[in-house]
């Protein structure tokens, strides 16, 4: 069994172009500035607001995570995983997977430093965040 | 709504609860429409509205014959069953129905004649969340947990409190799936589930059905059965999945279903004698609790070690086991009701003395949706 893959619309085509070509970009509302996670057609924060893309900078903290122990299909192998969720130095959050740390919870600590890097999965490329601890910036 | 002038008059479940290959989620619903008709004293040729998710309502209404001028089937997760009696309500007092049959059946666990649950590729979820191996709700609904658990300080031990202080009323309770003795330390040494989740942690996953008779208190006057009043009822949604669930460490959707309840019924906590918050899993309540406004902010944790929510404690709570101990089919929302209208009727397997006013909570998704009803014996 393979990993699930994001099947993706119109509207949140560039988000994942993007992950393709290792950046990590958002949906920003073009009347207010405010970025917003996940993409959406529209604003959420204007009527029918227009939305630009960014180029964010990849860097995150931990804001909160489970460890899978009842693998989902893909997953077989990496069991236990971290399922997390990322907060975004520019706000947003979105959920995730930690690559380069070790599944436990002594070593995951809430707020702890993150960075984006990209998992390729059978072609369809998915953002993931590692630790950014050690890495030079 | 005026508080009171809307009652549940039939209020049942399927004959047996658990482990039923046998019988098809159809079944299920049928059975327990079936078991609440002879509680309502009532049968299907009183009936003009029909209430449950998807394609149900119109299914039981086809298959018992029901020709409804009114219909149901709002689906927004296990509360949805909150708000159907929150609709058929207001359907009643404006004239749309007079009497209202919502069910549940669902064949959670063996999953004869049970849909399967589907989530587009395409779909927020689809897209955001399953690439990264989300597994079913385990790994959903507990996601905001660490964060709830740091913010307050809720160690572990707290968190496996929940779900052994539930077993004690389970223990009660002769239908409850889960009754064998559990303590905090067998919870921390039992399968972990999906961190920092245990297995008794996790809601059970059973196979069974509900249902609820409702019209106006008017109307329930001429009834053989003792009539459930509606004092007050509540509504809300705030995201679809759970990674944007706005404030980790709070549950809006619970802050704002229960403030529109209680202003509805115009009583205060110090009102509600018996309490049911939807526990698909151990952090649930602990929310709940805090959010309805039981404790204070970061109280919950304490307040439940503390035996309060426990039998003979102040505030009696889950007290039918919840889906943790009791049943869970899926959508449990049902039986939270159910538990209710059996504590307000005095008929509770583990029943709590002098039981007026009972308020249960529902949740849908992943803190995504809720539903509120405070129930009482008395019209005011």
């Amino acid at each position: 069994m393979r990993k699930a893959v994001p099947g993706p619309t119109p509207e949140t085509q560039p988000y994942w172009d993007a992950a393709r070509r290792g950046e990590l970009m958002l949906p920003r509302c073009v009347q207010t500035g405010r970025m917003f996670f996940y993409p959406q057609p529209y604003s959420p924060f204007a009527l029918g607001g227009d939305v630009e893309w960014v180029k964010v900078s990849g860097r995150a903290t931990l804001y909160s995570y489970v460890i899978n122990h009842r693998p989902a299909p893909g997953f077989q192998d990496e069991n236990p995983y971290v399922i997390a969720v990322a907060e975004l130095s520019e706000g947003p959050r979105l959920m995730t997977n930690l690559v380069g740390i070790e599944p436990r919870p002594e070593c995951l600590t809430l707020d702890m430093a993150l960075v984006v890097t990209f998992d390729d999965r059978n072609g369809s490329v998915v953002p993931v965040f590692m630790p950014a601890e050690g890495l030079h910036q | 709504m005026k508080p009171g002038t809307v009652a549940i008059v039939g209020a049942a479940e399927t004959d047996d609860i658990g482990v039923l290959p046998d019988k098809s989620s159809l079944r299920l619903n049928i059975e327990a429409a079936c078991n609440a008709f002879v509680d309502a004293g009532l049968t299907p040729a009183d009936i003009d509205g029909v209430a449950g998710t998807g394609h149900w309502p119109t299914e039981v209404a086809h298959q018992m014959g029901i020709h409804p001028r009114w219909i149901d089937n709002t689906v927004v997760g296990g509360c949805s069953y909150f708000l159907h009696v929150r609709h058929a309500a207001a359907a009643i007092l404006a004239g749309m129905a007079t009497a209202v049959l919502i069910t549940h059946g669902e064949s959670g666990r063996s999953r004869t004649g049970e849909p399967p649950l589907e989530f587009p590729a395409t779909g927020p979820r689809g897209q955001f969340e399953a690439p990264y191996g989300i597994a079913g709700f385990a790994t959903q609904f507990t996601v905001p947990a660490l964060r709830f658990m740091k913010e307050f300080g809720v160690s572990q031990e707290q968190l496996a409190t929940v779900a052994v202080t539930q077993r004690l009323w389970a223990q009660q309770n002769p239908r409850a799936f889960r009754r064998e003795p559990l303590t905090v330390d067998d919870v921390l040494a039992s399968r972990m589930i999906c961190y920092p989740f245990h297995q008794p942690e996790c809601c059970v996953v059973t196979d069974a059905g509900g249902a609820l008779v409702v019209t106006s208190a008017e109307r329930a006057r001429d009834l053989p059965g003792q009539p459930v009043y509606i004092l007050g009822t509540g509504e809300a949604s705030a995201h679809t999945v759970v990674s944007q669930m706005a404030d980790f460490t709070t549950a809006r959707v619970f802050r704002d279903s229960s403030a529109a309840a209680f202003a509805e019924a115009q009583v205060t906590h110090a009102d509600i004698d018996h309490l049911m918050i939807y526990d698909a899993f151990a952090h649930v309540p602990l929310y709940g609790l805090q959010d309805l406004g039981f404790v204070s902010r970061g109280d919950a944790a304490r307040f439940v070690e503390e035996g309060h929510t426990a039998p003979g404690g102040k505030l009696p709570m889950n007290t039918n086991g919840g889906g943790l101990s009791y049943t869970h089919t899926g959508m449990y929302g049902m039986f939270a009701i159910q538990e209710s209208v059996r504590q307000v009727r005095g008929v509770a397997a583990a029943q709590v003395p002098g039981v007026q006013v009972s308020f249960v909570q529902g949740v849908g998704g992943m803190f995504s949706n809720a539903g509120t009803l405070i129930l009482s014996n008395r019209q005011h």
